[in-house]
């Protein structure tokens, strides 16, 4: 990754243009040719470093439940749980972190009930209680990296 | 983060739901990619970039763009800091917190006592976990945090990242 990999990637996670030809669009403001700036993209693309050209949906606006949850799952049970946990298609992701609550997964579904369906399958299957923490006010949401 | 509910939204037109079914794997690295877009969607180019913006416009997506694996930039530790903050204030202080450009997200969520008393969630990137540490101190020093519990959990495995979701391509395309 060069400098102009670097500036490819600071420009394009704030915004892309919508125009005919944006990526011609976006290439003119970083100084370079749209083929370079396509196989630039395509080459990052097979690094690994960037996933897609995507968009951020409002989740909420779009309809459907999401969640974060956290449970308390003793060291000798986790990978238990944590299977059973992963099994569900609704679990979107799920990260061991370093705490007494130890589990952290988002839970994404098509209706409320259904997230309140899941949550109740997984107490059962688990035997451990869940603790659902929804999103009650949003302040900022950036996932902008700087390279 | 970049997750949808799997749903078949009754908000949206049928033209949108069949552009978001098309546009959620990515933007086609094409000369014309809303031309591409719209073959794949019944739609000709100007459609899809005047609906395109009209969705941005709404907020119904909120930005377009390149999404990067922070892993493979160099970001190898995250932490989510949570803090107890009195419920007059949590507003106030999100919004302090949130105006770090380390911060990718910082959200209030319900307290569940007695077992978690923390109220305001933010998520904190680093190169390590010592870089998440000062920047944690930075934020406590700026914002007056210094007397307000607070923990960090750093993470420690990832399981499974989804990306998104969405279910209403007749073509059998979500994931």
């Amino acid at each position: 990754m060069d400098a102009i990999d670097r500036a490819i990637i600071n420009a394009l996670q704030d915004g892309f243009p919508i125009c005919a030809r944006p990526y011609a669009a976006a290439a003119e403001q970083l100084g370079i040719t749209e083929d370079d700036l396509l196989q630039r993209l395509a080459a990052l693309r097979e690094q690994n470093t960037i996933t897609r050209f995507g968009p951020l949906f409002h989740a909420e606006r779009l309809g459907g439940a999401l969640s974060l949850v956290a449970m308390r799952i003793p060291a000798q049970d986790f990978d238990r749980v944590a299977a059973q946990v992963n099994a569900h298609v609704e679990v979107a992701h799920n990260y061991e972190r370093t705490h007494e609550f130890n589990m952290w997964f988002v839970l994404a579904t098509e209706t409320e009930q259904q997230l309140q369906d899941t949550l109740r399958a997984i107490e059962a299957e688990t035997g451990y209680p869940v603790y659902n923490m929804p999103k009650l006010e949003e302040y900022y949401l950036n996932l902008r990296f700087a390279v | 983060m970049n997750v949808l509910p799997r749903m078949h939204p009754d908000n949206l037109t049928d033209v949108d739901r069949r552009l978001i079914a098309a546009i959620q794997h990515g933007l086609p690295l094409v000369s014309h990619p809303y031309a591409e877009l719209g073959r794949q969607c019944g739609l000709n180019e100007g459609e899809v970039i005047n609906r395109l913006a009209a969705l941005l416009a709404d907020g119904t997506i909120k930005r377009l763009g390149v999404v990067v694996r922070h892993r493979e930039l160099g970001y190898r530790a995250n932490a989510m800091v949570v803090w107890d903050i009195d419920d007059a204030r949590v507003s106030e202080l999100g919004h302090c917190i949130g105006r770090f450009d380390f911060v990718t997200l910082c959200y209030r969520r319900p307290r569940r006592l007695p077992a978690w008393p923390y109220n305001l969630f933010c998520m904190i990137h680093g190169q390590d976990r010592d870089a998440v540490l000062e920047r944690v101190r930075q934020i406590e020093q700026h914002c007056g945090l210094a007397d307000v519990p607070h923990e960090v959990l750093f993470s420690r495995r990832r399981f499974k990242q989804r990306g998104a979701i969405y279910a209403p391509a007749p073509s059998g395309m979500s994931q």
